[in-house]
């Protein structure tokens, strides 16, 4: 029998070019055995939930430094459940104003991460979010 | 259920059945036993090389050239699989092959699926070829498998397909690395890609001399000095016909050769077809699959029959000095630890 691994896609949607966040996410999230699925920049809601499908990921993280985070997230969330995708955690990262973060979370986002999150804090919350304790 | 849905094209449902497959889960198992029947219709296209040489984005525009075929042909479906290395310490890996193959997105006729290689070393991972027969019997018509950035011996993926690219860049290596045995023995078609850069010729002219050293039999067939592919006179088919592997430029970034690889690809099939080497190397790969299949059972049912502390005693033993590793073998095997 072979080993369950979770894979995790990391994506920026949106038009601003500043990936390092979402490679040091991406890395670290890599580091605690994670199967990352990186698709880079300038991605649109409609790529990355095709992405998602078709790598039947367990997660899915954001980085939106752009300030268009509520207009991009009401739309993956509505393209994961037209896909049957709904199991899907969904984690922000970047610039996200303080007042933003609980109507994401209200929409279902997991966890919202802004510049000096520590990554353990990251990996954490992605197991916790699966139901797996650390040492999956 | 899964099976039924996968081969009535529900993206969802394969995406499901290709993670099962992967983790070789029972689930997975028994998906694959009902689906195998469906399988042997896709043409299994092979594509390796060393890291930064520009797979994926070949991939890309071969996907891409199918999809949109310029001469009016018949779109064909295009299953991609993509496999990247596992971090030997973690086992996490970044699949970083889709950041290159964003032209694919959006067209419900391609389903890209990247994979980890997972500790495998010979360029895919252990359940690579699984997961060509769950995208076989979902109907696509062409799976690309593009390895991990293989350099000498990452050679599996030989095995797998009907058709292997290996795919070279100028500037890689004097022609010592070209004349060292390996990825370049397995390759149906060479590829030099990002041929817009300087030293293209000298990497042309150091893998033709390879490729004449490699086929001498070329030389009687088609006159001494023609090692060119004979791409403007039909291709025979006369007894004792065999194939001749074409060098191709291409510029993935810019499309630039791709057509002409297309129609090699093309060329290929019908080679191996006519020959009845399609045939052959559809054994091949079932016979290698089985094998894998049939050691890996072998090795979990042995290790169902003996206990942990035999094979301790044997290791203790072992460390020693007391017993040889050959003498270790025949012990286990012999169902004792003493």
């Amino acid at each position: 029998m072979g080993e369950r691994k979770i894979r995790v896609l990391v994506a920026k949607p949106g038009l601003d070019g500043h990936d390092r966040g979402a490679k040091v996410v991406a890395r670290s999230l890599r580091d605690a055995g994670m199967e990352v699925i990186y698709t880079g920049l300038r991605q649109t809601p409609e790529m990355i939930t095709e992405a998602a499908l078709q790598e039947d990921v367990d997660a899915v993280g954001l980085s939106i430094l752009s300030g268009a985070h509520m207009a991009l997230l009401p739309r993956i969330f509505e393209l994961l459940k037209a896909n049957g995708q709904d199991n899907v955690k969904v984690f922000v990262g970047g610039i996200i104003p303080d007042e933003d973060v609980p109507r994401l979370m209200e929409m279902g986002v997991v966890g919202v991460y802004g510049p000096g999150t520590l990554t353990d804090q990251i990996v954490q919350d992605i197991r916790k979010a699966l139901g797996q304790g650390v040492g999956f | 259920m899964l099976v039924d849905a996968v081969r009535q094209g529900n993206r969802l449902a394969l995406g499901r059945l290709l993670t099962q497959v992967e983790n070789d889960s029972e689930e997975g198992r028994q998906a694959l036993v009902d689906l195998f029947h469906y399988t042997g219709g896709a043409h299994l296209i092979g594509v390796t090389g060393a890291p930064g040489t520009g797979k994926s984005s070949l991939v890309n525009r071969l996907a891409y050239h199918y999809r949109h075929p310029a001469d009016g042909a018949l779109a064909r479906r295009v299953g991609i699989i993509a496999v990247d290395p596992s971090s030997p310490f973690t086992g996490g890996a970044i699949l970083g092959d889709r950041v290159r193959m964003r032209d694919l997105a959006g067209d419900p006729g391609v389903f890209i699926r990247s994979m980890a290689s997972r500790g495998s070393l010979g360029g895919l991972a252990a359940t690579t070829s699984a997961l060509v027969d769950a995208m076989d019997a979902a109907g696509f018509d062409l799976i690309l498998v593009e390895t991990v950035g293989a350099g000498q011996g990452e050679v599996d993926v030989a095995s797998l397909a009907h058709t292997t690219l290996v795919v070279e860049a100028p500037g890689l290596g004097d022609d010592i690395q070209a004349i060292k045995a390996g990825i370049l023995e397995i390759a149906d078609i060479l590829v030099i890609n990002k041929a817009d850069m300087a030293g293209v010729e000298n990497t042309e002219r150091a893998l033709r001399g390879l490729l004449q050293l490699a086929h001498p039999v070329t030389h009687l067939m088609h006159g001494v000095f023609s090692h060119a592919p004979a791409q403007d006179e039909p291709p025979s088919h006369n007894e004792g016909q065999y194939w001749e592997p074409p060098v191709l430029r291409t510029v993935a970034t810019e499309g630039t050769g791709v057509s002409t690889l297309v129609a090699e690809i093309d060329r290929h099939r019908e080679y191996l077809q006519e020959s009845g080497e399609w045939a052959m190397r559809e054994r091949l790969r079932l016979v290698s699959q089985l094998d894998h299949l049939l050691k890996a059972e072998l090795v979990a049912r042995w290790q169902m029959s003996i206990s942990d502390a035999h094979v301790q005693a044997v290791i203790e033993r072992l460390m020693k000095r007391d017993l040889s590793p050959w003498k270790a073998v025949e012990l286990l095997l012999n169902g004792g630890g003493t």
